[in-house]
């Protein structure tokens, strides 16, 4: 059995017969081709697969693709306008916020998550922003200067 | 561009990709006519398997084959251990890549299945029955060795594989003799290494010319090729492997892997591509782990606090079969770093290698080095607190004096160069150490726990040379390679045979050729990854890309400089003795205003109108640098903690690490590595511990049961640097990916042990739980 499906992604409309239990990473990744955004673990811990849902952040593994009929979807493709890098992509690449990269995609949702809802966070809120996304390469120091870089970048 | 790129913090050229989500993994790749394979576990740490029917998974939707180990005879030879440890009576298990008549840990492969999509592969897995007869299995490292455990292997006895000894000077005589000596028992708790990527393979194999090709999750693609023709037979010349972007490694992708090997069979078989990607828990069942040692450990001392002698055994659990390397780890990286940064007249070690039904162990960031720094560095404190001095008295008392060419340690090793009691004297003067005694004396009297960790060590890296390689039974060389070619437009391409993953080399190396040639570091483009288009090369592991791979691209570099010596002298008219170069200008002395640049001569190189009698057209060189010695960085790390003595749990406040990796031609990167490296050992000490009951099911299975550290746990980590060059390396540098972790398990767990002096607690295994630190803190009540 498949479900029609309508969900935009990166401003642009996706239609789809899918499973009913297709993820929406699987979606994403599978279905589109949309590699950018990752599948770190497969119990919703890693926060790799972190994608903007109707602007929001939710980890697409947690989410059905049916549940996303409808929606509007922002990865990592689609986060700057135009081709260039939004100002969290600048500030990840500026600070050192990555080694490996592949938390990466994920990282910069939820920082964006972050300054979404509190626009200038302490170190300490960053830190507990961050607290659903691993990494294992950076120890988190530069990723949490590269999201504080970015609240500098905004409000200067 | 000029030499001051070298020591540059400059933003990574990996990044962009990386940060766009345009980075390509192995899982990423999709291939037309792709099929996906499962595999199909072992729930069973140890048993007998009988019928495997597979009839219902066969005939389910999208599915196209599934293979058992019948299916696989005489296609696939078992998964190969590579680290032939010599004079240990080495035991090595047979690893058939699909598990045969027996089941050895939880996770092994018994069965594949291949189908259209992932789903279905994963949905027929459901429908194989395997008949299992369990075996009652052997777990603790303790009994595992015992003449009433469980035998893993019929024709191993005592489930031993190997037992090895280092030993140098008289150890009988320094404890006859010793003032004092101090006993522990460590455990060294298995740790599940966690890259973010899990690990992935793509096979894709055409018929008609018998050319395989494997994208594959590893740290050392050269090596795959080399061990995949052995197991596939594919011959190495048809075999080409990829290693595209990697998602970290830490040692947990240097092995050849039995799923690796089915997927290549699968793919040769249906003439289909075929991708495998484990899931996170089967990443924690069947990708190697890491540490896993029992450690008895004394310490032979006189009364005013010189260290005269140690004395280990150590049990080292090895896991099911012996994983690539794995031989190599609490061995060669281990024993022979019983030394530390202390002048020890005498050491002996005894080391048994233990079969356990478990997963295989491996390298895991340090690799060896961190077991022995913990096992010293642990003594050293527990000394100072016998002789009631204080723990950097202790170390300071001990510390081999400044040596900038080689010092002889009693294991046999000759260290590169070092100046410890700087290292140390510098990080306690930033630390303001008195102060912290002071305030934990403070703080003390109002009934609050801070504690103090130090932790001072060094260790071997950039491994080579390959003479020592044979000698200690690597089966492979340890040279690294590199070339530069210089394009018409003056643009340079690197090719190098080791594999970064994360390690930024593609910025670092770029800095080494514009430091040597004065191009720019953005017209230089480093690959590496792919068999195909690089020299050969033994891989990214060892905090080796830099220290041995950096030294082969300097030397090319300067092989370049050479050849552009002769071609500008010949377009200057003048000898190739008058000739001066600085910042990519060749020009003839006391002329630099009408000299020659790189890109100039790169252009006469390549379209070679006018060349030198004898000089060969183009502009490209290669080494392969094989190093003299390893090199040997050091530091000192001191941890702060406070223990909440109602509750046990542990607050880390402030981390403290100097390093000394010699001339940093990165900072930031290095800096970078530096925190990754501390927090994976914070890690150790506080929360990971991948822990099997006693039947042998994993129970830290999954993310949700395995403690990593998180960002909301950490304090900001403060990074300090001295700089002692190594007196052989071409750009005096050494390594720094392992150092931090190296370092940091001990800093910490010796924080916590010395906040919780005065409550009498005695030792806790790590990592510590505030379950654990509660109890412990109880018992020191006499509770």
């Amino acid at each position: 059995m498949t479900i029609p499906v309508s969900i935009a992604i990166n401003g642009r409309r996706y239609d789809r017969e899918v499973e009913p239990r297709l993820l929406l990473v699987h979606f994403i990744r599978d279905t589109l081709g949309l590699t950018g955004t990752k599948v770190g673990c497969d119990t919703s811990q890693c926060g790799a697969c972190t994608v903007l849902l109707d602007g929001a952040a939710v980890k697409s593994c947690t989410c059905l693709a049916v549940q996303a009929d409808g929606a509007e979807i922002t990865t990592i493709e689609g986060l700057a306008d135009d081709g260039g890098l939004h100002p969290l992509q600048e500030s990840f690449w500026n600070k050192h916020g990555l080694q490996c990269g592949f938390c990466t995609p994920g990282m910069i949702l939820a920082a964006h998550e972050i300054l979404r809802t509190n626009p200038d966070p302490s170190d300490e809120e960053i830190r507990h922003g961050l607290e659903g996304n691993f990494c294992r390469c950076t120890g988190y120091q530069n990723i949490v200067r590269a999201v504080r870089d970015a609240v500098q970048e905004e409000t200067s | 561009m000029s030499t001051a790129m070298f020591g540059s913090g400059i933003r990574r050229r990996e990044d962009p990709r990386l940060i766009t989500g345009a980075a390509s993994y192995t899982d990423d790749l999709t291939l037309p006519g792709m099929l996906h394979a499962a595999m199909l576990r072992s729930p069973h740490a140890h048993a007998r398997i009988g019928a495997i029917d597979a009839s219902r998974a066969k005939s389910a939707r999208g599915v196209v084959a599934v293979y058992t180990s019948a299916d696989t005879e005489g296609a696939l030879q078992p998964s190969p251990c590579a680290w032939l440890l010599p004079d240990s009576d080495l035991k090595i298990a047979e690893y058939p890549c699909l598990a045969k008549d027996t089941v050895r840990y939880v996770g092994e492969i018994v069965a594949v299945v291949v189908a259209e999509s992932r789903y279905q592969a994963y949905d027929a897995l459901e429908l194989i029955d395997v008949d299992y007869d369990p075996l009652p299995a052997a777990i603790d490292l303790e009994q595992a060795g015992g003449p009433d455990a469980p035998r893993l292997h019929a024709e191993i006895e005592g489930n031993q594989a190997f037992h090895w000894t280092v030993s140098g000077g008289d150890v009988d005589a320094a404890f006859a003799n010793a003032d004092v000596i101090v006993k522990e028992r460590i455990l060294q708790q298995r740790l599940i290494p966690t890259a973010m990527e899990t690990r992935s393979a793509v096979a894709s194999y055409t018929r008609a010319s018998g050319e395989l090709t494997l994208w594959n999750t590893t740290q050392n693609p050269h090596i795959v090729r080399f061990l995949c023709s052995l197991v596939t037979g594919v011959p190495e010349d048809r075999l080409r492997v990829v290693a595209p972007e990697v998602g970290g490694g830490f040692g947990s992708k240097i092995a050849v892997y039995p799923a690796d090997f089915v997927t290549v069979f699968c793919a040769m078989k249906l003439g289909s591509p075929v991708k495998w990607t484990e899931t996170r828990s089967e990443n924690y069942q069947a990708t190697t782990h890491g540490r896993n040692h029992v450690q008895d450990v004394e310490l032979a001392a006189t009364n005013d606090g010189r260290i005269t002698g140690i004395r280990a055994t150590v049990r080292a659990g090895m896991g099911a079969y012996l994983s690539t390397a794995a031989p190599g780890i609490p061995t060669i990286l281990h024993g022979l770093m019983l030394s530390g940064v202390y002048d020890i007249p005498a050491i002996h070690e005894e080391v048994y290698g233990l079969y356990t039904n478990e997963t295989p162990v491996e390298a895991y960031r340090g690799a060896g080095r961190p077991e022995a720094t913990f096992m010293l560095e642990r003594l050293v404190d527990v000394l100072a607190d016998k002789l009631d001095m204080d723990p950097a008295e202790v170390r300071r008392k001990n510390f081999i004096p400044k040596f900038d060419d080689g010092h002889d340690v009693a294991t046999g090793l000759t260290y590169d160069s070092g100046d410890y009691e700087q290292a140390l004297d510098k990080l306690l003067r930033h630390a303001d150490y008195a102060g912290l005694r002071a305030e934990q004396e403070e703080a003390r009297q109002q009934g609050r726990y801070p504690g103090i960790g130090l932790s001072t060590y060094v260790e071997i890296c950039g491994l080579g040379p390959s003479q020592v390689a044979g000698a200690i039974g690597f089966q492979g060389g340890l040279w690294e390679s590199a070339i530069v070619r210089f394009h018409p437009s003056g643009k340079v391409h690197v090719f190098i045979g080791a594999s970064p993953h994360g390690q930024g080399e593609e910025t670092t190396f770029a800095q080494i050729v514009a430091a040597e040639l004065g191009v720019s570091p953005e017209d230089v483009k480093v690959v590496h990854g792919d068999t195909d288009n690089t020299p050969m090369g033994w891989g990214t592991y060892g905090s080796r890309t830099t220290a041995v791979g950096g030294a082969a691209l300097a030397l090319t570099a300067r092989k370049i400089r050479e050849k552009c010596k002769v071609i500008a002298a010949h377009l200057l008219e003048a000898a190739v003795e008058d000739m001066e170069y600085e910042d990519g200008n060749f020009f003839v002395k006391g002329s630099p205003d009408n000299g020659k640049t790189i890109q100039d001569i790169a252009l006469m190189a390549n379209v070679s109108w006018n060349m030198p009698e004898g000089v060969e057209s183009g502009l490209e060189a290669s080494t392969f640098y094989d190093p003299p010695n390893f090199v040997f960085p050091y530091g000192a790390h001191l941890a702060l903690v406070e223990v909440d003595a109602e509750t046990g749990q542990v607050e880390l406040k402030r981390y403290i690490a100097l390093d000394d990796c010699g001339p940093q031609i990165n900072p930031t990167i290095v800096a970078g590595q530096v925190h990754g490296g501390v927090v994976q050992g914070i890690g150790q000490a506080l929360w990971e511990e991948a822990v099997y009951d006693e039947d042998g099911q994993l129970l830290s299975g999954s993310m949700l049961d395995y403690a990593l550290p998180r960002a909301d746990k950490l304090p900001e980590i403060e990074v300090l640097s001295t700089v002692t060059p190594s007196p052989h390396h071409p750009l005096g540098v050494k390594g720094i990916g392992e150092a931090g972790t190296i370092a940091s398990t001990a800093a910490v767990y010796n924080a916590v042990m010395d906040a919780l002096k005065p409550l009498n607690a005695p030792a806790v295994d790590m990592p510590f739980t505030p379950e654990r630190v509660w109890r412990a803190i109880q018992k020191g009540k006499g509770n």
